[in-house]
């Protein structure tokens, strides 16, 4: 199935949206009415066709313009790439890895020939033909980890394993959700989710990094995790927190359905072969409040969620603002009808 | 006493000698100078196996740095300010041979740009036996610019480099040796709460 890449922008002028059918393929992260956290992690299998889980790395239509996103973020800020020395391993680790997902599930975009070292790597949508020796980085024009995040939608973290614990120690960070790769590289587990309000003392923490340290070779994980964005902006990190943070005052009655978007992160997590290290991917689904109400099940729900969430959360999440105006927006889409339990749409 | 509330800043266990080390390397900073003489006064053998390294800071009216000296270390090495002290320290972490300890002992900034050059080294950050005397002052990294503005006492500050209105995150990088300062305005310039005096 050949995928029609949009061209759209995520800053500026902001022309992102979802087609109908990237709606109906949104990974919506709520299973309830209600919300809290949870150490909500689940193996990576293979969902149903068509969604994000479908396959290991998912591809869809704002890939392109969402890797041309990353360039400008790269041109403005390059500490948004960085990795320890020791880090180089893991990071062939996670070439390998994606390039081997997306060339099997994506052929008519992505071919990967592998003639022992010599490996060959043609991106289509992206117009890249590269041959190279694998584990030899003078023949890529960018060191593996930059090299191939460049052309992956997603951020990605490398977490060496040492000392019993997970330390975040290489990244490519251009989407994130308020927090700092040049601040937190380094970190380990406890110390990066450091400013996470009520979970430590939930001992959420404790149990995710026991489970993570334990994490198999070819059994990957995931877990889904929520925020909001005011404008479809990928960018929204501390480093232009001061460019971007005044967006969240030009919500109004008017312009919330097209201005206010959820935004969810598939997070999952891989072991990785040589190095040992983690594989930690970020990816962002962003979809706009007109746009999610025409899944009604959805409507109803995001309002009793938003409606009820606790202040710290609100407060955390950056939504204190602009939650009012959306929570009125989407009562009117909540005619107080029970909900089917489970994340996906009703059938129609 | 710093409060461990915060998960990513480290806790400062306080200096203690350890017996088994072939070499004591002893870095500190203005009320620093006391903890390290808590620990070191009276004990001959580790003196004898001692370089300390001094910058009396905000306690050069109090002679510290004479009653360092009167323990007689092996090495002394009195400098008139943090930065002359680091590299010193530098000079001397370049030639450091196994078995040696290290200590530091001072404000927050202090321990974390010494950690910090440690691990530059090779050593582990949590080997190295820490002690937090002084001010409470912080030293924070503006998350905008980069810029790093020492003694920080009040939350929101200005960023000595780009000028933003910062308040200072409860977050601490260990490589950085600092906390993270966030811009307080970015929603609505201008709207600044007033400053609290936090990190006396």
């Amino acid at each position: 199935m050949t995928i029609q890449f949009k061209q759209e922008t995520f800053r500026d002028d902001f022309t992102f949206s979802n087609s109908p059918e990237a709606i109906r393929r949104f990974p919506f992260p709520f299973d309830k009415d209600e919300y809290m956290y949870a150490v909500n992690i689940e193996q990576h299998m293979p969902g149903p066709v068509k969604s994000p889980f479908e396959f290991p790395i998912d591809i869809d239509e704002h890939y392109v313009s969402e890797m041309r996103d990353r360039a400008l973020v790269l041109k403005e800020d390059p500490l948004r790439c960085q990795s320890l020395p020791h880090m180089i391993t893991a990071e062939w680790d996670l070439l390998e890895l994606l390039m081997e997902s997306m060339a099997k599930n994506y052929p008519e975009h992505f071919t990967l020939t592998r003639d022992g070292d010599r490996w060959h790597w043609i991106n289509r949508p992206l117009g890249i033909d590269q041959a190279f020796t694998f584990g030899d980085v003078s023949t890529l024009p960018q060191p593996p980890m930059e090299y191939v995040t460049r052309q992956c939608q997603g951020d990605f973290a490398l977490l060496d394993q040492r000392l019993d614990n997970l330390w975040m120690d290489a990244g490519m960070i251009t989407t994130q959700a308020d927090w700092s790769l040049d601040f937190d590289i380094g970190m380990n587990f406890m110390e990066w989710h450091a400013p996470v309000p009520l979970a430590h003392d939930m001992g959420i923490f404790e149990r995710a990094l026991k489970f993570l340290l334990n994490l198999q070779q070819g059994r990957p994980v995931r877990r889904l995790n929520w925020t909001m964005t005011v404008n479809p902006r990928l960018d929204t990190s501390p480093e232009n927190y001061h460019k971007w943070g005044a967006d969240r005052t030009t919500v109004t009655p008017e312009n919330v359905g097209d201005k206010v978007h959820l935004r969810v992160e598939l997070q999952a997590l891989w072991r990785l072969p040589r190095s040992n290290a983690i594989v930690f991917s970020i990816r962002a689904y962003m979809i706009k409040m007109n746009e999610l109400v025409t899944i009604p099940k959805w409507g109803r729900r995001l309002h009793r969620v938003l409606r009820d969430l606790k202040p710290e959360l609100a407060d955390y999440k950056g939504l204190t603002r602009y939650r009012a105006d959306t929570v009125a927006y989407l009562a009117k889409h909540d005619d107080g009808a029970p909900t089917s339990p489970g994340f996906f749409p009703d059938p129609e | 006493m710093l409060a461990a509330t915060i998960k990513s800043r480290p806790i400062y266990e306080g200096l203690r000698l350890d017996g088994r080390a072939k070499r004591h390397l002893v870095a500190a900073e203005g009320e620093g100078a006391l903890a390290v003489l808590d620990m070191l006064a009276g004990e001959d053998a580790a003196l004898a196996r001692a370089t300390l390294l001094y910058a009396p800071g905000g306690s050069a009216g109090q002679e510290h740095g004479a009653k360092l000296a009167a323990l007689r270390p092996d090495g002394f090495h009195p400098l008139p300010t943090q930065p002359t002290l680091l590299n010193r320290l530098e000079v001397i972490l370049q030639t450091a041979t196994m078995g040696t300890r290290i200590y530091v002992a001072g404000t927050e900034g202090f321990i974390g740009k010494v950690v910090a050059l440690a691990q530059a080294h090779g050593v582990d950050p949590q080997s190295v036996r820490t002690e937090h005397r002084g001010s409470l002052a912080r030293r924070v990294q503006c998350v905008h610019c980069k810029g790093m503005t020492e003694n920080v006492t009040a939350s929101p500050f200005v960023c000595s480099h780009c000028g933003l209105n910062l308040f200072v995150r409860d977050h601490y990088s260990r490589r950085l040796g600092a906390f993270q300062g966030v811009c307080v305005d970015a929603e609505v310039p201008g709207e600044i709460p007033p400053a609290e005096e936090l990190f006396r």
